[in-house]
């Protein structure tokens, strides 16, 4: 069992109040920054930290702060996306609901090392009542000196709000929160300018994760040389996994970056095992978007050495055998889970959610949403795996922004491991389409 | 079809709670808190949004019309229709069919005897299918106004669920108390 960074005290009776959060420790963070370090300082340990972005990227926090533009006289801006949206991630949704306050304390020290005098937190609109729970402890801590004028009697000044979205998933993506936080609809900005230069109000911004931004009270605390003796390799810290799926035991989990993900899955300490005595047919081991993998590949890489829980592991073998760490939603199938019915089911929701900026998006997720309906419902062509394919490939790295290459990633890994289901769809549509159907046939080599 | 006319005016607590948003942003960076006003509005206005309720928040947020239409048409939480008292915004996700959210929708479906984006003949339900909520370890689910439902795994939760929400007056949030 690993170290606690982010969950030691979330189910301490009380802890969503100020006064059971500052007898565990809490604010210490504020403490310690604004009364002994400069901004420079806190971002420094943020650098050496190696804490990399927990909302799917994977990008270093450290550097992120640094490129933040600093012209005199101009406003900048922190944004905690809490637009979490990612099928598959829930781990933003219950550290918040759970323990507000080191939210918001993680904001407070992280504007002060940007120099941000005014924060927002931009939370989906569906999580209204987080929303209300962040917004009491925003108050307690406003009334405690802790946000306002001259906090704790350093001279810096904080003002810090919740904003709710609407309903769409393409918020959460940097640009189109910033867009939807000016009271727009949530297009994606061309880059560059980036948000670093010109964000919210055409001001300098940074935008990050909720995860990534409570991670910073401890590094503050402990250091960044500390906070990197955690985890493995370029994978730093702690990380919170959503697991779900047909598993024994579904919900967040705090890891050490680095266990085995076939520890993970068994394990008693994390998701138990299969449910119903099941086997384990494939996992999502990064959210909706990343590349799903079978069971073969998602144990062992392609060269035979077992997986772990670390950004580099889960992408080892890039697209051909590998997948990606994402925002950390771990989503399992049994054997009795049909990989086109699930396939068809994403490219829905991507198609859904597509702004329709971009016409390769717009009109290609449509096209493979349709296309993959019609093999699910018995009516599939031979040729329609193949212009699956060649959809995915013109949709990707074409668009403004990556839901382009989020809404063809599944697409493309779900064939590429699991041809032989497609085409036994597409073969035998009466079979297929009988109520429970699932392909148990030999799965696709992993290299095909 | 007859034109309807869907008269509309927010009350003083609405109207405060859209200025204390206002009062989050920067002088004339009132449009930020068009999000939060169709929020607030769609309270108001039993769970829907009318094109009244918009040009009352263009008004306020002193922008164009236009301006909050080709917002309030983006966000799909925004019911620009009438709808039932309670609507049932029923996961349709991935993760949660894993965990038998195609079954829940079903039997919601055969219970309520309406398709998906229909409201019940009393008014009493809308079947509205989103996407993921963010509820994935507590699948299969659905969310009301501002309440989650979780683990909705069987016809027992179904039928529990529904027996409930039909004694249940609809939430009111703290401002508007």
């Amino acid at each position: 069992m690993g170290i606690k960074i982010l969950t030691e005290h979330i189910n301490v009776p009380g802890i969503e109040t100020l006064e059971v959060y500052r007898k565990h420790g809490g604010y210490r963070s504020v403490e310690k920054a604004l009364k002994t370090m400069t901004p420079d300082e806190v971002v420094e340990e943020v650098k050496t930290s190696g804490l990399r972005g927990r909302g799917g990227a994977g990008f270093p926090a450290g550097m992120k702060w640094s490129f933040l533009a600093k012209p005199e006289g101009i406003p900048r801006y922190l944004v905690c996306n809490a637009d979490e949206s990612e099928p598959g991630t829930f781990k933003d949704r219950v550290f918040m609901e759970k323990n507000p306050h080191a939210l918001v304390e993680g904001m407070i020290t992280s504007s002060y090392a940007l120099g941000a005098n005014t924060s927002y937190i931009y939370i989906r609109g569906e999580m209204m009542f987080i929303l209300r729970i962040l917004e009491k402890a925003i108050a307690e801590a406003y009334a405690a000196g802790l946000l306002g004028k001259n906090i704790l009697g350093s001279g810096y000044d904080l003002d810090l709000h919740v904003a709710p979205g609407g309903g769409a998933y393409i918020c959460g993506e940097e640009t189109a929160l910033l867009e939807s936080l000016e009271g727009k609809r949530g297009n994606p900005r061309n880059k560059p300018p980036f948000p670093a230069v010109k964000g919210l109000f055409q001001s300098p911004t940074v935008v990050n994760n909720v995860e990534t931004i409570a991670s910073v009270p401890w590094i503050v605390n402990n250091t960044g040389a500390e906070y990197a003796k955690i985890g493995v390799g370029r994978s730093t810290g702690t990380k919170l996994i959503s697991a779900s799926g047909n598993i024994n035991r579904p919900g967040v989990y705090e890891i050490d970056l680095g266990v085995p993900v076939e520890e993970f899955i068994y394990s008693d300490e994390y998701c138990g095992g299969i449910w119903k005595g099941k086997e384990l047919k494939a996992v999502v081991p990064g959210g909706s978007s990343v590349p799903i993998l079978p069971k073969e590949l998602i144990l062992k890489t392609a060269a035979g050495e077992d997986r772990l829980m670390t950004y580099e592991s889960l992408s080892d073998g890039g697209f051909v055998s590998g997948s990606m760490l994402g925002s950390g939603a771990f989503i399992v199938f049994d054997e009795d889970q049909c990989i086109v019915r699930n396939t068809w089911n994403y490219a829905r929701f991507y198609h859904h959610e597509s702004c329709g900026q971009c016409s390769p998006c717009r009109e290609g997720t449509g096209w493979m949403e349709r296309v993959l309906h019609r093999i699910e419902h018995g009516h599939g062509h031979q040729q329609d795996i193949d212009l699956l394919v060649s959809v995915a490939k013109q949709i990707e790295g074409n668009t403004i922004c990556p839901l382009g290459d989020a809404a063809a990633w599944p697409v493309a890994s779900a064939i590429r491991h699991f041809r032989e289901e497609f085409e036994w769809h597409i073969k035998h549509p009466q079979e297929a389409i009988a109520p429970g159907a699932v392909y148990r046939g030999q799965l696709a080599a992993a290299t095909v | 079809m007859a034109e309807t006319i869907n008269a509309f005016k927010f009350s003083d607590k609405g109207l405060a709670e859209i200025q204390r948003y206002i009062s989050h942003y920067p002088e004339g960076r009132q449009k930020s808190a068009l999000l939060p006003a169709l929020h607030v509005a769609q309270t108001e206005n039993n769970g829907w949004v009318s094109p009244e309720a918009m040009d009352a928040i263009a008004e306020i947020l002193n922008i164009q019309p236009i301006e909050v239409y080709e917002v309030a048409t983006f966000y799909t939480m925004f019911n620009l229709k009438p709808v039932g008292k309670h609507v049932l915004e029923v996961c349709r996700t991935g993760p949660c069919c894993l965990r038998g959210a195609d079954q829940m929708i079903e039997t919601l479906k055969q219970k309520l005897n309406i398709e998906e984006g229909e409201t019940t003949a009393d008014g009493m339900f809308t079947l509205k299918p989103v996407e993921c909520l963010a509820s994935c370890g507590t699948g299969p689910m659905l969310q009301v106004r501002e309440t989650y439902y979780e683990n909705i795994d069987s016809e027992e939760a179904v039928d529990q669920f529904l027996e409930m929400m039909r004694n249940k007056e609809v939430e009111t949030p703290e401002w508007a108390k």
